[in-house]
């Protein structure tokens, strides 16, 4: 009933004695999440709010049997943190931190191509939740509720917006991904498509975009091709101009490229429900709901595919 | 960041890269001095703004004599450069550069930039020097050549061979050349850059290559890194509000119309202004207080909001999550007063204590329209600015 998050999801958190990594362990322990304990070097044998603190992922993982973490290591840590994770044995790693050097997170990219089995969300993200199962992020739990709508979205507070309008509609979600608002991140939106494609349990998905980069048109391709689900979308940054950085580091239209426009066109032609308002996402998903099934067989045309290629 | 050319040619120094050094001025007094420093002539006189496209505009030129070098420092010190990369508004110059002419026969362009699709730094070289980079993308994309660098180790010293010689750079130079290529990727991954450029690249007669411009961009995030360099920043080159939000950690575009903003959350804030746009209004700023927006950032993001004067109504939209509806209403009261707000205001509150946070704002004395969505909430705020404002 959800992609990345379920029940089997034992957490710990990557700087759980800094102030917002201990407020969130603890709203994610409210919520139901099995949070086993958190890391921060130095602190290793402390327990803090009932969390059992270690000095490395490799003992908290050892001693706990973690598969997932939340980091909250400031900016220019959080680096080391997401390998720490992966080296440890981690297997979903979410980063919260934003700030992050680019540069930082192109290392950390290419070394995680030797982790084939470790699914980094974020950084610069609300995180990941599976409503009523688990949370792992900073998100208000209570807006949520258990469903069938899957949500992928660059943002934050714009995604709080979307579950809203979902959960009013009387619908709610499988799983929530907020993929992160910077220019390098883990999963991106054609990763969260797919998975939730694959997803027996989602129906339908919304997919929020920004302007900057080529995220939206890739996975605007791959729905066009594969995507079996209904998809609706909303693109923010249509009044953005160019050359300026929109709060996100990966908002921006840099030589022409990655306008709100050339988006919302990519997605329109593979068929996707584009919202003209952020108001109208929840409408944006009813429509393309009504409209039904995208196609009968996804996973035929992939075979065709893949045997074309060869 | 962005920086002057000429400090980026300070920086280019540093690492060994090949640079003609010059001499800032900004008054016609220090032109004297300047041709003490450097008395062989001809000279270039360079405008130093933060912008691209000055040639073209006006802002480069090239005196013969020392009398010429006081002409052209006087007819670009305090110019307006209008250029595709400023607007239509321009910029000032506020600062020359000034510096010997070098002799060339060849005229390249090189820029390290990062490669989103690729997730790495990458290099877009051409042959095709002097002219912009995005035209040539747009008429002749197969005249640039792109070179993917390894985010660890850097350019591979066969990869800045291979690289001057598909730039039919001499033969003769292919060592020096591949040691600048290198150099460069080494600048724009030791200082964490968003870019590096250089047009143009030149060939000097000997054969040699050489930097005649310098452009460097500090990525935001990675400057942190980099404080001694962040104190380079030149604020007469930046929105002034920008700058006063960034230091209160608010983050603050200026945008051209007259509907302020205040949202937490930069993908909301974004579609905030996009809806005021959408219903026929004009942002006149995104503003991002953050997704746990405190009390005190509210306060100093409607002073900011409020010191421009084009501003004729107030937006706030807030999804409560981690930052809660009724802690945000007291800071929106709490400016409202401290500021003597008398535009119009419309809120929209919601999300965690969204009940509270109405009961605050229905018990103050506060002027304001309370909308329930989003949509609402932008109509609303289009429809109470003063009329004959809207165009």
């Amino acid at each position: 009933m959800s992609v990345l998050l379920d029940k089997n999801a034992k957490v710990i958190c990557q700087g759980i004695t800094g102030t917002a990594g201990l407020f969130h362990s603890k709203a994610c322990r409210e919520y139901g999440t099995k949070m086993v304990g958190g890391v921060t070097p130095g602190k290793g044998g402390t327990e803090i709010e009932g969390f059992k603190v270690f000095d490395t992922v490799e003992q908290a993982v050892a001693k706990t049997g973690a598969n997932t973490t939340m980091i909250f290591v400031p900016a220019l840590f959080a680096a080391d943190a997401i390998l720490e994770a992966a080296a440890g044995g981690i297997k979903l790693i979410v980063c919260i931190t934003e700030g992050i050097p680019t540069n930082d997170m192109a290392k950390v990219n290419k070394i995680l191509k030797g982790y084939p089995d470790v699914r980094l969300i974020g950084p610069n993200c609300p995180g990941i939740i599976t409503p009523g199962v688990a949370k792992v992020g900073i998100m208000p739990g209570y807006i949520h509720r258990p469903g069938k709508i899957g949500i992928v979205s660059r943002s934050g507070t714009l995604t709080y917006e979307a579950v809203w309008q979902v959960t009013q509609l009387g619908l709610g979600q499988s799983t929530c991904i907020g993929i992160g608002g910077d220019p390098i991140v883990g999963t991106t939106h054609i990763d969260a498509m797919r998975l939730l494609n694959e997803d027996k349990n989602t129906e339908a998905v919304i997919m929020i975009g920004e302007i900057g980069g080529s995220n939206e048109e890739e996975a605007a391709l791959y729905a066009k091709k594969y995507m079996m689900k209904p998809v609706a979308a909303f693109i923010a940054g249509t009044s953005a101009p160019p050359g300026k950085r929109m709060g996100h580091a990966g908002a921006i239209v840099s030589g022409g490229k990655g306008t709100a426009k050339e988006k919302i066109a990519a997605l329109e032609a593979a068929g996707i429900v584009v919202a003209a308002t952020p108001g109208e996402i929840g409408h944006a998903l009813l429509e393309a709901m009504k409209k039904g099934k995208r196609k009968k067989s996804g996973k035929a045309k992939l075979a065709k595919k893949a045997k074309k290629k060869k | 960041m962005k920086l002057h050319e000429y400090q980026a040619k300070e920086i280019f120094a540093k690492y060994g890269l090949p640079v003609t050094p010059g001499v800032v001025v900004k008054h016609l007094s220090e032109v004297d001095e300047a041709l003490k420093q450097f008395p062989q002539g001809p000279w270039v006189v360079k405008a130093q703004v933060h912008a691209g496209g000055r040639g073209k505009a006006g802002g480069v030129k090239f005196a013969k004599s020392e009398q010429e070098v006081h002409e052209k420092v006087s007819a670009i010190l305090g110019m307006t450069l209008i250029s595709p990369q400023t607007g239509p508004e321009g910029r000032l110059v506020r600062k020359v550069f000034i510096t010997p002419a070098v002799d060339y026969v060849k005229e390249l362009y090189v820029s390290v930039v990062l490669d989103r699709v690729n997730r790495t730094p990458i290099i877009l070289a051409s042959a095709e020097g002097g002219t912009e980079i995005e035209e040539l993308a747009v008429h002749k994309p197969e005249a640039i050549f792109k070179i993917l660098v390894d985010p660890i180790e850097g350019l591979h010293p066969y990869q800045a061979r291979q690289l001057h010689l598909r730039l039919g750079l001499p033969q003769e130079s292919i060592n020096q050349g591949a040691k600048l290529f290198q150099n460069m990727v080494k600048v724009f991954m030791e200082l964490d850059l968003s870019m590096l450029e250089v047009n143009p690249l030149v060939v000097l007669k000997d054969g040699s290559i050489h930097c005649l411009d310098a452009k460097v961009d500090f990525e935001d995030n990675g400057l942190a890194r980099h404080k001694d360099y962040a104190a380079w920043r030149d604020p007469d080159e930046e929105d002034s509000r920008e700058l006063q939000a960034a230091e209160h950690g608010l983050s603050y575009i200026s945008l051209d119309g007259y509907i302020g903003c205040l949202v937490n959350g930069a993908g909301l804030a974004m579609a905030t202004a996009d809806a005021i746009q959408h219903f026929g209004g004009s942002p006149a700023n995104f503003l991002d207080v953050g997704g746990s927006a405190s009390q005190k950032a509210v306060t100093q993001a409607f002073k900011i909001i409020l010191s421009d004067t084009r501003v004729k109504a107030i937006l706030v939209n807030i999804f409560g999550g981690i930052a809660k509806c009724d802690v945000i209403a007291q800071g929106i009261i709490d400016a409202a007063k401290e500021v003597g707000l008398s535009l119009p205001l419309v809120v929209r509150l919601e999300g965690t204590n969204v009940e509270k946070g109405k009961e605050l704002l229905a018990k103050s004395d506060l002027k304001y329209t309370f909308a329930t969505s989003m949509d609402e909430a932008a109509k609303a705020v289009v429809a109470s600015a003063p009329a004959g404002v809207k165009s």
